[in-house]
């Protein structure tokens, strides 16, 4: 078998230039730090950086400065902190890591990050409003809440020109509308509406391509890892939403994965079984946890995450330039809507793509952190078990906090899970043909 | 108005009222609410916190506060991971125990966890089990059209669980009954906070919750009746030091706990059960009575951790409510595993330590049963403030 790769300047191009754009993210966000500049502090899941890339703002995600922390093993540290400061062992791990952030004056192991000048949430995660209002009363800040209403009953979603999606837009709508009239005071400049077509046309592209990204992964040997691949690509769609640099990776990143398909390059895994992966990863003991898999065989071809961590993206919307601020609050919308779908009906989605990414197995993995990811899955678990024959995995940790992650007793359960999965293949290879 | 479901307390004494209603409280069958379906009523179950209730009363339907229970969640624990509050399971298990059956089930997106249920709900029930997206961003210029747009929308699926359509004025009489409610409950918590040796904490405590268990025409009467004999009641005042309970939004501590304070202080304000009293001022039934009940909730509300909102910072609030009821010290409670109450426990005390305000900060859980411990750490909270 021949084992040299053809055009290695594209295989492995979206982890190393994702890591090089991350680098210089950071660097800038120390840069404007030291400065005393301003920066917008948002959140993964509707960061309206479409907007606040119009205005210049440089967004600081607190989501992924935490993560950075249990990626490099320094979390403990920030716990320990906050908990110091009065903030409960029950709470959000990331929350509090931030808090601790804070309190060093923005340092983090990749650098530093700048105060706030406003915080831009929605509500598709309840303790993100929790969160802003720490900030609120540290900085006395604006907090802007981008209220976007979700999916109100399983199965039921509505579409552009119904009275109840018009009446949510018309809300997205009007706050996008007071968002505008918040930056403007907040920097003193004015909105610029050919700004916000040019962040929204990148948008779109954006999201074409994260789409056609995700699906290029039901390829077989499966292109990218869905868990630690993707979280890379997940912090570029998010850290650079709106701008051309982010636009040229995801083009990029699609022209890798069409290579990879066409040539059958795969991960670095010899792929025995497709898996799929609910919720948010142990980052605490990332790469091992990884392992845990990929020693047999196990390779990540989907996950929610990827849905509801780039905030929608994964649908594809392309706003219509010709309307920005209606097409933006339709957007944002439809996208944030779809990504709180993500969590809470991803069992409806996980039917659906089980065929097409021939999924041997689904892994669910709540989190002590993140009641929204984690709230439902076991009884979605028991649905999908109802509905479907495939093999499914429940195991709890945390994405923060070491405490809480019991290495020994999730690898004798995944352990367990594949040699069931084995077993079950092997007599169906055995079992003679009807 | 149908056949009564709450009748034990008529005719009696005001101990044996009380007791009536503390036997109700207590039942973790919820015979009020198997009496209304025996009766061929329909039951909207609506979880914690805020819910505008007058929606479903007036298309006949009994409003039913989805409040948790003192019960083991035995079915419920499968459904759910590790790492959540108490309530959520003891819900979901006497629906799953059929306990309490609906014909509609409303979660609100309140914290992480809870916005979860409608889901989990819709997942294991044939009827409609949905979210009511009450605003986030309450300052937005857009928000009570938003919300009046919404509880249309909540109109028209509960007109059609109820089977009849449900006109202007039948959404006036019902904010009228309400309004009735509303000022009984204030009515309540003026004794509490002007004379509370005439009702202690738990006897006020299941004043309030039964209103969640019966329509709201019999929480009127039983109010109506109740409160002139508590005013009048021979009790003397003690010497207890007046406290503030905070934390009881949602998961409500035990009554047994409730009592133990009742022994101890006098609580002359508190949160249990606060979205039955959320709207603080009567609600104007006027033209578009759907209009009228959106803005209340905007602009005539209380507060909660579960909320955001600018023109309500939530420690000032607590502050208002302290100074409002004169009160010594306040107890900073928050249910097990609770997000947003932990986190806003850091905000209370931190706004009460700036003012010099003595609090006692700590955790409870529905289902507990031992409270020694925790008595005496309040005892001595309580001894530690009379002997500064």
């Amino acid at each position: 078998m021949d084992t040299q790769i053809a055009h290695p300047e594209i295989v492995g191009r979206g982890n190393r230039d994702g890591a090089q754009l991350f680098r210089e993210w950071f660097e800038g966000l120390s840069k404007t730090a030291e400065d005393g500049g301003q920066a917008a502090y948002v959140f993964v899941m509707g960061s309206l950086n479409e907007i606040l890339n119009t205005f210049d703002l440089p967004v600081v995600f607190p989501e992924i400065n935490s993560l950075q922390t249990a990626v490099r093993r320094v979390a403990h540290e920030f716990l320990d902190q906050a908990e110091d400061l009065g903030y409960s062992p029950d709470i959000c791990g990331y929350v509090k890591a931030d808090v601790a952030l804070q309190h060093r004056g923005g340092a983090h192991p990749m650098g530093r990050v700048p105060k706030p000048a406003l915080a831009v949430l929605t509500n598709a995660c309840n303790t993100y409003i929790k969160w802003a209002e720490i900030w609120e009363r540290m900085y006395k800040c604006p907090v802007f809440t981008m209220d976007i209403p979700g999916t109100r009953q399983g199965g039921v979603v509505t579409k552009p020109g119904e009275l109840d999606f018009e009446n949510d837009r018309g809300y997205v709508e009007a706050q996008i509308r007071e968002l505008i009239l918040l930056c403007e005071k907040t920097t003193g400049r004015k909105f610029d509406i050919d700004r916000l077509r040019e962040t929204m046309r990148h948008a779109n592209e954006m999201s074409a391509c994260w789409k056609r990204v995700i699906e290029l992964n039901r390829s077989r040997p499966s292109l990218f890892n869905a868990l630690t691949d993707g979280t890379i690509y997940l912090g570029v769609a998010n850290g650079f939403r709106g701008t051309p640099a982010g636009a040229r990776y995801f083009r990029e990143l699609v022209e890798e994965m069409e290579y990879k398909a066409a040539h059958k390059i795969g991960t670095l895994t010899d792929e025995k079984y497709r898996l799929v992966f609910i919720g948010v990863p142990c980052y605490p003991i990332f790469r091992r946890f990884n392992e845990l898999f990929t020693q047999w065989g196990g390779t990540f071809v989907n996950s929610s995450y990827l849905w509801f961590a780039s905030g929608g993206l994964n649908l594809g919307h392309q706003y219509d330039l010709a309307r920005p601020i209606e097409s933006l609050a339709e957007g944002v919308l439809i996208s944030v809507r779809d990504a709180m779908d993500s969590m809470f009906h991803q069992d409806r989605m996980i039917e659906d793509i089980l065929e097409d990414f021939h999924v041997d197995g689904v892994i669910y993995h709540p989190i002590k952190s993140c009641r929204t990811v984690s709230t439902g899955l076991a009884d979605a678990r028991r649905h999908l078990g109802r509905r479907s024959a495939v093999d499914s995995l429940f195991i709890e940790s945390d994405l923060m906090d070491k405490r809480v992650v019991s290495e020994a007793q999730m690898k004798n359960r995944i352990d367990a899970f594949f040699e069931g999965l084995t077993a079950r293949r092997g007599r169906a290879k055995a079992a003679p043909a009807a | 108005m149908k056949e009564r479901i709450f009748d034990s307390w008529r005719g009696k004494s005001l101990e044996e009222a009380l007791g009536a209603c503390r036997d109700l409280v207590e039942d973790t069958t919820f015979p009020t609410v198997k009496k209304w379906r025996q009766g061929g009523g329909k039951v909207a179950g609506h979880f914690q916190v805020y819910f505008p209730e007058e929606i479903v009363h007036a298309a006949g339907m009994l409003p039913f506060k989805v409040r948790g229970a003192a019960v083991e969640p035995t079915n419920a624990d499968s459904h759910f991971g590790s790492y959540l509050c108490s309530i959520l399971k003891t819900s979901l298990q006497i629906a799953l125990t059929k306990t309490v059956e609906l014909d509609l089930f409303v979660s609100h997106p309140i914290c992480d966890a809870a916005r979860n249920l409608a889901a989990i709900w819709g997942r294991n029930f044939a009827y409609p089990c949905q979210i009511l997206y009450l605003p986030q961003n309450p300052n937005s210029s857009r928000s009570a059209a938003y919300l009046r747009g919404e509880y249309d929308r909540l109109l028209r699926t509960v007109s059609e669980i109820a089977g009849r359509k449900v006109s202007a004025d039948d959404l006036r009489r019902s904010i009228a009954v309400f309004n009735e409610n509303r000022a009984l409950l204030r009515g309540l918590y003026d004794i509490k906070r002007q004379a509370p040796w005439l009702v202690t904490a738990d006897e006020a405590y299941c004043l309030v919750s039964v209103g969640g268990l019966i329509p709201r025409e019999e929480h009127n009467e039983l109010l109506d009746s109740v409160l002139p004999r508590l005013r009048e009641r021979g009790a003397k005042p003690e010497d207890r030091t007046r406290v503030v309970f905070e934390g009881a939004f949602c998961e409500q501590p035990p009554l047994d706990l409730v009592r133990m304070l009742g022994r101890t202080c006098y609580v002359v304000d508190d949160d249990f059960l606060i979205g039955l009293r959320y709207l603080t001022s009567d609600v104007p039934a006027g033209a578009d009575p759907l209009a009228d009940l959106a803005h209340a909730y905007i602009s005539r509300s209380t507060y909660s951790p579960v909320q955001h909102d600018n023109d309500k910072p939530k420690e000032l609030m607590l502050l208002e409510r302290v100074k409002r009821a004169r009160a010594d010290a306040v107890i900073v409670a928050a249910a097990k595993m609770c997000e947003p109450g932990l986190e806003e426990q850091v905000a209370y005390t931190a706004a009460l330590d700036e003012k010099g305000i003595p609090f006692f900060v700590t955790e409870f859980e529905e289902n507990m049963t031992s409270f020694e411990q925790l008595e005496t750490q309040v005892e001595t909270f309580l001894e530690n403030l009379l002997f500064a």
